[in-house]
């Protein structure tokens, strides 16, 4: 999981470096490329931001409920498999607080971020159930048995969107994802 | 009274309840039981906060044995 965050920052930054060397290379050498270098520069902000985007995505409410009553039922069930604290989170955001052995996770209906200990570095994986239909709290049940069943298996099945610092993520999520986020923070500290 | 429900567009359905003490239902929940892991759902037994246990025969003693969709990476 280390590894993973390290590779994914070393990524990160040889595809931001390069235009940042752009940037700076070419204001020096010729002032007149001054705008140029700065095209490279917002190029070299938008592509973690690009990634953070991604990662943010895995905390979206995507489908539409069959039914409000289907997605009561199924929220009833969520509350019923997390303790209080977490279940009054879900009700709230839609999304369950789990503890786990590498952080704690927050899991979405279209994937699950985790939160490492310390609470400052955080992975965002794409996971999903290929059901249609289902409401959206059984999605995140689904999610939820699957991470306590075997937690590796559930970070190897899932994709990786992104992993870096909270504040990226957070600045990208509405009110409700992002205290839920804070929430999970507060849990891996 | 154990539960085996199953999660689905209507949130969840019941599909068997069964005590240990009354043999029929108990054949009669993992007759259904079997009969949804050949259609390929997961069963699950919830252990609380951080544990559950996938489980191929109907665990008669659990109270409540919940099937699921296999996930997928996204």
């Amino acid at each position: 999981m280390r590894r993973a965050g390290y590779l994914w920052t070393l990524s990160t930054v040889v595809l931001v470096v390069p235009f940042l060397g752009v940037a700076v290379g070419l204001s020096v050498a010729k002032p007149l490329l001054i705008p140029i270098g700065v095209i490279a520069l917002a190029h070299a902000w938008i592509i973690p931001e690009l990634y953070a985007a991604r990662g943010a995505g895995v905390l979206r409410r995507r489908r539409r409920t069959p039914s409000a009553s289907a997605e009561r039922t199924a929220l009833g069930l969520l509350a019923d498999l997390l303790d209080h604290p977490a279940r009054e989170l879900a009700q709230r955001t839609g999304l369950a607080l789990e503890p786990g052995r590498f952080g704690a996770w927050l899991i979405g209906e279209a994937g699950a971020v985790l939160v490492r200990p310390g609470g400052h570095r955080l992975h965002c994986y794409c996971v999903t159930v290929p059901e249609p239909g289902l409401p959206s709290a059984d999605r995140v049940a689904h999610l939820l048995l699957a991470l306590r069943e075997d937690e590796a298996g559930f970070a190897t099945i899932a994709n990786l969107a992104f992993s870096g610092a909270s504040w990226r993520l957070r600045r990208r999520l509405g009110p409700l994802a992002r205290d839920a986020v804070s929430a999970a923070v507060d849990a891996a500290r | 009274m154990s539960r085996l429900i199953r999660m689905d567009r209507t949130g969840h359905s019941t599909l068997a309840e069964w005590s240990v003490d009354d043999p029929a239902r108990v054949e009669a929940a993992a007759a259904k039981f079997r009969a949804q892991l050949e259609q390929g759902y997961y069963a699950v037994v919830s252990e609380g906060q951080g544990r559950a246990e996938q489980v191929r025969e109907l665990p008669i003693d659990a109270p409540l044995v919940i099937l699921r969709r296999p996930i997928a990476g996204g």
